[in-house]
């Protein structure tokens, strides 16, 4: 059976494997680029960004501490600061179930052999390919702008719209449908998970009299449950920083009424526009304890629903 | 004709609708190239009434007072420098850690896989200010150097998993015959990688090329603006109907290296990335 990444780390090493005593300084010679990236690029600026959170910086000036005050003014005096945090949860949980159940089902689909299986695997892995590009998101927000091809669809159904992009209750679902319709990743690795399982489960509970449903219930999903599991973490950690898609279907500005102010792109505002690094920073800090809370969260409901091949359930 | 075939028809035409539906935006913004802009957003159709082959040409007309095969060879070159930094030395970072022993591998794992789920923008304010010491906002440095410093965990990572898959007796072999790492690394290990070594490669083009939010920050004058940053453009001028044709042209033609690699490589491509999320 697969483990996801999480696993792997936690895999006993073969016991003096690839063993080159007499070289002891090769593994650090070959490894020399990414210390130094690790270094400069990672633990450097971390530690920088750490600082920098707690003063006021310009990027011009000298920084200037001013302890917590960045923070306090996010949670007490920045209204924007709350719109975009609730305009990226309301996109993850949302977009991400969504997606991965779209995933999921296309997934279920085409797991069948045919000779047009690969050509059909990779016809919908192509959104996914071209999901962050900016040419996509010009398309998406034309698309769905007044009068637009969306627009006359659901004038179609009796529900007149003047732009989707333009009013504040679609334009956040414009976004989330563009990562529902990105399914394409997940797709490839639930396929993967699929061919993983054993035919005989499937046979034996068919004999049992077991229905569609059931087997999907019994065999598929517990089998399925590490893989989906890793797509979960993976696209939540990814959507919480979206910024592309929100940035051009918005012209920028997280419109209408933040509603797409996404977290990364006020983040980018405050930092580039406004040259309010120090707040910026901040911002940072809190993403990445928001994104780690949200990680950890999901990992500890996975002990109740991920089950290991080899583990007693 | 037998029940099993129905259902077979009954599965491709089930699978085709849903495509349909799937395609649609991309083959709506091909049509969108070839009309005339004022048509462009309020038809729905996809056959354009009359064929605007003009707009291609409009959209290969200077912008902001760039030739616009600048824009393509601006992404070219950092597209084509990102994978050659991540090719050589996530590779060699991959080797250090699947095969070779010494006292902090441990903890560097485990930083390694760490970085990964890192938010960039933690980073991204003290990298830039290093940049700007460095004098190097504005240049394709920023872009590409860190790619030199096997920075894309995620690719390290790959590779790690794929050279922990071949078997160590090729390496005792190796070196039984007398080869130190290096030669057991260049001969052995790379030409065994090359699955992971094109997968990593395809990946990084792509991301690069579509990437937008580093271009934004460090790119600023429009000689080196990429095409994401030329399409950008657009965003603000979108309001004037009459972009929209070159508009879409252009985004057609911005997309047409990723499709062509997608459709040389997407064998490796689809299995790369169900590689990634599986082997353990």
């Amino acid at each position: 059976m697969t483990t996801p990444l999480t696993r792997s780390a936690a895999r006993p090493r073969r016991r003096r494997s690839g063993t080159y005593g007499d070289h002891p300084a090769t593994g650090y010679l070959f490894l020399s680029p990414w210390i130094l990236g690790a270094l400069l690029m990672f633990l450097g600026p971390m530690l920088a960004s750490l600082y920098l959170s707690f003063t006021d910086y310009d990027l011009f000036s000298t920084p200037n501490w001013i302890g917590l005050e960045n923070y306090e003014r996010m949670l007490t005096d920045d209204p924007r600061f709350g719109n975009s945090v609730l305009a990226t949860v309301r996109f993850v949980v949302f977009g991400v179930p969504i997606q991965l159940a779209a995933a999921l089902g296309v997934a279920l689909l085409l797991n069948r052999a045919s000779r047009m299986s690969g050509v059909y695997r990779s016809a919908f892995y192509a959104p996914s390919l071209l999901g962050g590009s900016v040419a996509l998101a010009l398309v998406w927000r034309s698309l769905f702008t007044a009068d637009g091809p969306a627009d006359q669809l659901s004038g179609l159904f009796g529900m007149p719209s003047r732009g989707w992009v333009n009013d504040p209750q679609l334009a956040l679902a414009v976004l989330v449908l563009l990562i529902v319709w990105q399914f394409g990743a997940p797709m490839v690795i639930f396929l993967a998970g699929l061919k993983q399982i054993p035919q005989e489960l499937y046979d034996a509970a068919a004999v049992d009299g077991a229905n569609a449903w059931h087997r999907f219930r019994s065999i598929t999903v517990p089998m399925l449950s590490p893989v989906i599991f890793f797509n979960l973490v993976l696209n939540t950690i990814n959507a919480f920083q979206v910024f592309n898609a929100a940035f051009v279907v918005s012209g920028g500005t997280g419109g209408p009424s933040d509603t797409t102010l996404f977290y990364t792109l006020y983040l980018w505002r405050k930092g580039f526009v406004e040259f309010n690094m120090g707040y910026a920073s901040a911002m940072a800090w809190v993403l990445l304890l928001g994104i780690a809370l949200v990680t950890g969260l999901i990992f500890r409901s996975a002990r109740s629903w991920v089950h290991y091949a080899g583990e007693k359930r | 004709m037998t029940p099993a075939r129905i259902r077979t028809l009954a599965w491709h035409a089930l699978v085709l609708a849903i495509l349909l539906v799937m395609l649609y935006p991309l083959a709506w913004m091909l049509a969108s190239s070839l009309k005339p802009s004022r048509e462009i957003v309020t038809s729905i159709t996809l056959i354009p009434r009359t064929w605007e082959w003009s707009n291609y040409a409009a959209a290969l007309e200077p912008r902001v007072g760039v030739p616009v095969w600048r824009f393509f060879l601006n992404t070219t070159l950092i597209s084509v420098g990102a994978v050659l930094g991540n090719v050589l030395t996530c590779s060699l970072a991959a080797y250090a850690f699947a095969r070779l022993r010494f006292r902090l591998r441990t903890p560097m794992f485990a930083f390694m896989l760490a970085t990964i789920m890192l938010p960039y923008h933690v980073v991204l304010i003290p990298q830039y200010t290093i940049f700007q010491q460095l004098g190097m906002v504005d240049t394709f440095w920023p872009l590409v150097l860190p790619k030199f410093l096997a920075t894309d965990a995620f690719f390290v990572f790959l590779m790690v998993q794929f050279v922990r898959q071949l078997p160590q007796d090729l390496d005792e072999a190796a070196r039984i015959d007398g080869c130190g790492p290096f030669r057991i690394f260049t001969l052995v290990i790379l030409p065994l990688l090359r699955p992971a070594l094109i997968t990593t490669a395809i990946f990084t083009f792509i991301w690069t090329w579509n990437d937008f939010f580093q271009q934004l920050i460090y790119l600023s004058s429009p000689d080196h603006y990429t095409l994401p940053l030329a399409l950008r453009l657009f965003v603000d001028t979108q309001e004037s109907v009459a972009n929209f044709g070159p508009m879409f042209a252009l985004s057609v033609l911005s997309m047409l290296p990723v499709l062509l690699f997608f459709a040389a490589f997407q064998r490796y491509l689809v299995d790369g990335m169900a590689t990634s999320g599986l082997k353990g």
